[in-house]
């Protein structure tokens, strides 16, 4: 009973989707990549919240509205750690951690100017990769360049 | 298996070693018999939409060895790219002329892209700053020929590791083979840590050095490179480093006498005229070399060999 009250604490939407655990400097980020802005589902967000695992942390409730697959792995570009949670009739029916998917098509340009696919009609696709530090970097399918998560621009 | 008909060559990367190995074997054959007539019915497509000498004219030269016919041009101006033609339309109307195209493109991953929409197979001549594997494959060729193995060689790599695509590209091959590398650079100019984490995940070694000098001695290859102007997004970065690097015969002395001097050429004033007479030097034999090395692709790659 007690768990259950926490999350209705924070989910306090009647159907729709809240994501947790986006880090706090992202959650605009977060706001944008889903197209909220021009969303005309009711939108509630917070940040610099405290957050155990994230320190400060954002939080964003969309009411009416749940996603799909492709616009889960936007997410996970920006808040690798996010949680996504579905709300059905004020109850959590499912709670998944956001994952880098293996590529990522079409949803982002590349950084390299020079790569055929910011000079041509060619749909982006990077693997991800991960450097020798452990990092997440994505590596151009046509130009091959790898570029760190912060520098990524969405399409 | 290693089959290599119909397959485009974009990257180094795209051939095993196995595979490296069997295009070397088959270059051998040609440099023994250059002249073997197996294109006469086949037409190749050169479409080079920026200026090269050496690229271009060893393909169109390893071409007509073999009796073959080309197609194409020598710059965009002069073809219907000029008009605003997509590179995709460019591809698939000359795919409909010929049985495999040559091309080299400024921009970066031209290749792969041209590789994915062309029924005939591409063989990539430089794809911007991106991926040379032609030039790749004459390296190893000369470095084979040179030393009599492409294993545990070392090697050392001087100039610009940043920006050369030929350098990149010969790490990743030599990775293959156990080389030990001697990177030797300007401090502006060291090689990329995506590069070198090529070498550590083959489990090899490298070394990086700012002198020449210290490596000379050391070494069964010297790979100089050009320190190129055009891929400095500053001019006066450029002007600091440019002259870094000068290989004079008189530097020679102290070396291996089975050591060669590498260049993937044109050089500029990196290796000093009196270098050229010092049977060390091997960049023009290189370059040679690059005949036999294409000859062998575009006869593996049309399944004329084997």
């Amino acid at each position: 009973m007690k768990n259950k009250r926490t999350e209705l604490k924070v989910t306090a939407i009647r159907s729709g989707t809240v994501i947790d655990h986006i880090p706090s400097e992202f959650t605009f980020r977060v706001f944008k990549i889903l197209g909220l802005e021009q969303s005309d589902n009711p939108v509630y967000f917070g940040t610099n919240l405290g957050s155990k695992k994230l320190g400060k942390k954002g939080i964003i409730k969309i009411n009416g509205k749940f996603f799909k697959p492709e616009e889960v792995s936007k997410i996970a570009l920006v808040a690798p750690k996010a949680t996504l949670i579905e709300i059905k009739d004020y109850e959590v029916v499912k709670k998944q951690q956001v994952d880098l998917p293996e590529k990522i098509d079409k949803i982002v340009k590349c950084f390299n100017p020079r790569c055929v696919t910011n000079n041509q009609n060619i749909s982006t696709s990077f693997s991800v990769i991960t450097d020798q530090y452990g990092r997440a970097k994505l590596s151009c399918h046509f130009c091959e360049k790898t570029m760190s998560l912060e520098n990524i621009d969405f399409l | 298996m290693i089959n290599l008909k119909n397959r485009s060559l974009v990257s180094i990367t795209d051939y095993s070693k196995e595979e490296i190995l069997r295009v070397l074997g088959i270059a051998e054959d040609f440099e023994k018999d250059q002249r073997q007539k197996l294109l006469t019915n086949h037409v190749i497509a050169s479409l080079f939409f920026e200026p090269s000498t050496r690229t271009r004219l060893s393909f169109e030269s390893a071409v007509q060895y073999m009796g073959g016919s080309i197609v194409g041009f020598a710059s965009a101006d002069t073809s219907s790219v000029r008009k605003g033609e997509s590179l995709k339309d460019t591809i698939l109307t000359v795919s409909n002329y010929s049985d495999l195209i040559v091309m080299r493109n400024p921009l970066d991953g031209s290749a792969r892209f041209a590789s994915e929409v062309s029924p005939v197979p591409i063989i990539n001549a430089g794809d911007g700053a991106n991926q040379h594997p032609t030039q790749c494959l004459l390296d190893l060729y000369s470095i084979r020929k040179t030393q009599g193995t492409l294993e545990n060689i070392h090697i050392a790599l001087v100039g610009d590791l940043k920006y050369g695509r030929t350098v990149h590209s010969l790490v990743q091959a030599l990775s293959l083979f156990n080389a030990t590398f001697h990177l030797v650079s300007p401090e502006s100019l060291k090689l990329p840590s995506a590069v070198k984490k090529w070498i550590k995940d083959a489990g090899l070694e490298y070394h990086q050095y700012t002198e020449l000098n210290d490596i000379i001695q050391l070494v069964d290859i010297i790979y100089m490179t050009r320190i190129q102007g055009e891929r400095f997004p500053d001019p006066l970065e450029y002007e600091k480093v440019k002259n870094s690097y000068i290989l004079e015969n008189s530097m020679l002395e102290s070396s291996k006498n089975t050591m060669r001097i590498l260049h993937p050429l044109p050089r500029v004033n990196e290796i000093s005229e009196d270098v050229d007479d010092n049977p060390k030097a091997y960049y023009y034999q290189q370059a040679k070399n690059g005949v036999y090395v294409r000859q062998a692709l575009i006869a593996a790659i049309l399944g004329l060999k084997s």
